[in-house]
């Protein structure tokens, strides 16, 4: 693996774009940095890679990396993420949001991304909560979590992100956390290479916003937390459905083949009459 | 007259064969009366020629993958009607912001809200002006007819790669849905995008260059690497507070319109050297407003008309040159006078109106009756 510093001098913005601006001990700068580590294993260019991101505390990853970088609207990434791979579908597209970014005002986008099968890898950090606007509750805070505008605590089901876009049809589907730094790298790298519309839920931990709110602790104990609940996706399969407590699967949960967007829509240049590039 | 090369197209038609001329291939959209028929059309055209059609989950999503086309080096364009122009709105004011260039087309239909999908109007004249939040600029241009439908696409096409803007093409939806028999232009003017004339590592895409002339916008995935973003930006693209940097940011996207009015605005007039009355009229309401001339001057009164052809900018130095000549404007549109308001403001207490909200044309016997009521 490349040495640290050789990765941050080759892939990180010099001048003005540091410090960041996330808080102590936010886990997003781990999910940056495992998205970091899965392209320098890959023989991609800097200059053939597009990220794109929402909104919100995540969204602000565009702004720190040396690529082609888009920052977009609250929760519309996936939408100018398909108008770039549809217009030169040779980029490699990846999008990053956050939970409330991807499921809430972006949900839309998403499930029909996932239905297109469209090549882009997508990448979601999850921190159960709107970390930038101060703590309000997202589409995947937990039952009974408390946020500043769920003063006695959130009342509405969370979303399963996973589930929700297998369900919706993305082809290739993980889930890891900030703990397992390692583990997202791997996963992230699996999810570049793979043909079709990926996702790769990194859960994260904000402590300020989320964990300070619910006497979650430090943000190790957060990130305690992550390792302890977590559950490889084979043993997880295992457990009996009513013994499921907090426990949630990581690893690769979807992987499987289906014909991609582009090469569907090359099929209808064809019909047409048209000259496939 | 040779009539050999003239073929019979609708508005909305002639629309996306003016896109197509004018080297447009990704095209997003989503179905809405009464511009469906130009992603219809489109989606049968531009696989043919190895372009992109894609019908999107909504209109916000439209106007994100059309900018995001604009950003890998291709035109695009979307078409929708009020509604969906409405839900445009956030990423319209993204390409403003960023200045990304690209081309909507708002066949508008009679409103507030889902209003009357397949009755006409020309409500939204305002909303194209002030639709997004904040300070922006604004290039509207507004057909009166099948060949402008053409031509006016071609030409939004043009001044949005001349000044990396999004511009709107507003048609009525007596223009987007009538027919006509027209010639479609042999040759027409296309500005393709100008290449950055630097090398990476001396390019800055938001760079106020001397003279006023406009960084040309890199296409992704060309050795160019830079940040786009909506929020308010230096010249490398990225987010910034510094109040000088801010006020600069903001400036350049509007001051490159107001900077050149000249080559933007453009108008028709018609009979206005000796006229007394001015009917100012855009879109299809031009139409009866010319015959309402022509039957106010069978009637020895001198009426002409000034049909803005380019609603934003406001041709409102030509409105103060003429409220200089002339007694009265009138002014008749299918709203309650939203062009009127502007007229105004370019010279107070010199203007009426004629309105007409119920889903029909303003006719030439409505404006003429309003002419001979003001003329005597």
């Amino acid at each position: 693996m490349m040495r640290t510093t050789e990765a941050i001098y080759k892939y990180l913005r010099p001048d003005k774009k540091f410090p960041h601006m996330w808080c102590p001990g936010c886990g997003i700068g781990i999910v940056m940095g495992a998205l970091v580590r899965a392209i320098e294993k890959t023989e991609l260019t800097k200059d053939e890679i597009i990220l794109v991101s929402g909104i919100g505390c995540s969204g602000r990853i565009s702004t720190y990396l040396d690529f082609n970088t888009l920052h977009t609207t609250h929760g519309r990434a996936l939408t100018f993420a398909t108008g770039i791979k549809l217009a030169n579908p040779e980029l490699t597209v990846i999008t990053v949001m956050g939970d409330g970014d991807a499921t809430a005002i972006g949900g839309n986008h998403l499930i029909h991304a996932c239905r297109r099968n469209i090549d882009i890898t997508s990448i979601i950090i999850n921190n159960n909560i709107y970390g930038m606007t101060g703590g309000q509750y997202s589409p995947t805070t937990p039952m009974e979590r408390k946020a500043s505008t769920a003063q006695y605590g959130s009342i509405e089901k969370p979303f399963d992100i996973c589930k929700l876009v297998e369900a919706c049809g993305a082809t290739f589907v993980a889930r890891g956390t900030s703990f397992h730094a390692k583990m997202l790298d791997a996963m992230m790298l699996r999810a570049l290479n793979h043909k079709g519309f990926s996702v790769v839920e990194a859960m994260s931990q904000c402590p300020v916003q989320y964990g300070r709110r619910n006497k979650l602790g430090t943000p190790m104990d957060m990130m305690q937390w992550f390792k302890d609940n977590s559950v490889s996706s084979p043993a997880f399969n295992k457990i009996p459905p009513d013994e499921v407590d907090e426990q949630f699967p990581v690893g690769v949960l979807v992987n499987k083949e289906d014909k991609e967007y582009i090469d569907r829509y090359r099929d209808i240049v064809k019909k047409a009459g048209g000259e496939v590039q | 007259m040779n009539k050999r090369n003239e073929v019979l197209l609708q508005g909305n038609e002639a629309c996306a064969m003016g896109a197509l001329a004018a080297g447009m291939r990704f095209f997003a959209g989503y179905p809405i009366t009464p511009s469906t028929e130009i992603a219809e059309f489109l989606s049968a055209e531009l696989p043919k020629i190895n372009g992109t059609f894609i019908q999107m989950e909504d209109e916000i999503s439209s106007m994100g993958a059309i900018i995001g086309a604009s950003l890998a080096g291709t035109k695009s364009m979307t078409a929708t009607s009020g509604p969906g122009f409405s839900l445009m709105q956030e990423n319209l004011g993204f390409a403003s912001m960023a200045e990304i260039p690209c081309v909507v087309v708002n066949v508008m239909r009679g409103g507030p809200s889902t209003g009357m999908p397949t009755r006409p109007s020309q409500g939204d004249v305002m909303q194209t002006r002030w639709g997004t939040h904040g300070d922006h600029p604004a290039i509207v241009v507004c057909p009166k007819s099948v060949l402008e439908c053409y031509t006016l696409t071609v030409r939004a096409f043009n001044l949005a790669e001349k000044y990396r803007t999004p511009v709107i093409v507003l048609i009525d939806g007596i223009v987007g849905h009538m027919w006509e028999n027209i010639e479609t232009p042999s040759t027409i003017e296309v500005i393709d995008r100008a290449k950055p004339t630097v090398p990476p590592e001396w390019y800055h895409p938001y760079e106020n260059l001397p003279g006023g002339e406009i960084t040309p916008l890199a296409p992704f995935g060309q050795g160019y690497r830079y940040h786009v973003t909506g929020m308010v930006h230096d010249r490398s693209g990225f987010p910034t507070l510094v109040h000088d940097e801010v006020e600069q940011c903001l400036k350049s996207i509007t001051n490159k319109i107001k900077n050149n009015l000249h080559d933007i605005i453009d108008i028709e007039e018609y009979l206005l050297k000796d006229a007394d009355i001015c009917v100012v009229a855009y879109g299809s309401v031009a139409r009866s407003a010319r015959e309402a001339v022509n039957m106010a001057r069978e009637e020895g009164i001198k009426a002409g008309m000034l049909r803005p052809i380019t609603l934003w900018p406001f041709p409102r130095f030509h409105l103060e040159d003429i409220a200089g000549r002339v007694k009265t404007f009138v002014v008749p549109e299918m709203n309650f006078g939203q062009v009127y308001g502007e007229v105004l403001k370019s010279c107070p207490k010199k203007a009426v109106r004629v309105t007409r909200v119920d889903g029909e044309l303003v006719t030439p016997d409505h404006i003429f009756a309003k002419i001979q009521e003001v003329s005597s």
